[in-house]
């Protein structure tokens, strides 16, 4: 590639509630393989996919793979910039208590851990999306 | 006829759950499943619709569907009941016939 | 194929992956270890038994990447590096450690 070892910004929009369809999977295991390519990954939800985050989830009743805990894994996989739509949370009634806590360690700073998730407006989000150059939807 | 609606889509993505209370007839049942059941919790922008069925149509929700998604059932709105799969297949047999909503 | 280990028959994939992660067994590691012409010893033990804590805690099995930070940040800085793990499990340390453990093939390896 012409443009190997530019570093570029990248940002996975997540609109999808879990389970229901494959999107919220889907996306998550594309972040996983792409994490390999150290680019500069950060991950939005934003609509339904806020619900991919909630916590306590629970599927055995339902016969599918539980893949919630995979997202605190993404702070091993560099990914430290995890937005979440307040707009979105408040018209499902939720709050930032009924999430997942999502940290990472931050090697520079003697393993400190430190939060990913940050709860932002639609302005700011609209802000950081056009900021980025690439934009992937989920 | 009494009838048995099931809705699996978020309302917050389709309005397939407002166009099943429109045309629901009184006495009917309604069952939220899949994506659907994000519509039981109260607090959201659909709650005061669903409170406002509760009264002329008998709501349901798939408990299952509640536990994968992380939602609480202490938190689901007054008037619905939240039933398993055996009690789906009893809700199933108890109505003349099934409406699903995609 | 099915894998004998211990006269019990254990179902695994076309690459010699578990089918069923809760099958598992130490015994089963000596015996795909084996048929790889090795035999396990204590330090990959150590790669094997933090590969599944891994597992049970995300639900994934980590990329090499992130098996060399963590194994470095949890056994030293000795055993993090790829030359080490490299050494220890030679077809590759995610690939066959993952196999060992009884993971499923990490995503995105290749």
């Amino acid at each position: 590639m012409s443009e190997e070892g530019v570093v570029k910004k990248l940002m996975y929009v997540n609109r999808k509630a879990p389970y229901g369809t494959i999107y919220a999977l889907e996306s998550l295991e594309v972040v996983l393989i792409g994490a390999a390519f150290d680019q500069q990954v950060s991950l939005a939800f934003v609509d339904d996919g806020v619900y991919q985050l909630a916590r306590n989830q629970s599927t055995d009743g339902i016969g599918m793979k539980n893949f919630s805990p995979t997202y605190a894994a993404l702070g091993d996989y560099d990914v430290r910039d995890i937005y979440v739509e307040r707009e979105s949370l408040e018209a499902r009634g939720l709050t930032v208590e009924d999430l997942m806590p999502l940290t990472y360690e931050d090697e520079d700073d003697d393993w400190a851990e430190k939060e990913s998730l940050r709860v932002v407006d639609s302005k700011e989000l609209a802000a950081l999306m056009s900021e980025q150059d690439i934009v992937l939807s989920f | 006829m009494s009838l048995l609606h099931t809705i699996n889509k978020s309302p917050f993505e389709r309005n397939a759950l407002q166009s099943c209370l429109r045309l629901a007839e009184d006495g009917h049942a309604v069952l939220l499943i899949e994506d659907a059941v994000v519509a039981a919790l109260d607090g959201t922008e659909h709650a005061e619709t669903i409170k406002n069925a509760t009264g002329r149509l008998s709501v349901y929700v798939l408990g299952p569907d509640l536990d994968a998604r992380g939602l609480p059932k202490d938190r689901i709105i007054d008037g619905i009941e939240v039933v398993d799969y055996d009690r789906f297949v009893a809700l199933t047999c108890e109505h003349d016939s099934v409406q699903s909503w995609l | 194929m099915p894998l004998e280990v211990n006269g019990k028959n254990y179902e695994t994939d076309e690459e010699g992956y578990l089918a069923n992660i809760q099958e598992w067994e130490p015994d089963l590691a000596n015996a795909m270890a084996e048929a790889d012409g090795a035999a396990l010893g204590e330090n990959h033990w150590e790669v094997i038994n933090f590969l599944r804590e891994y597992y049970e805690e995300y639900q994934i099995a980590p990329a090499v990447r992130v098996l060399t930070k963590a194994i470095g940040k949890k056994l030293g800085k000795d055993k993090g590096n790829s030359k080490y793990l490299y050494e220890l499990f030679p077809y590759g340390p995610a690939k066959q450690a993952c196999k060992y453990a009884g993971l499923p093939k990490p995503t995105g390896c290749v």
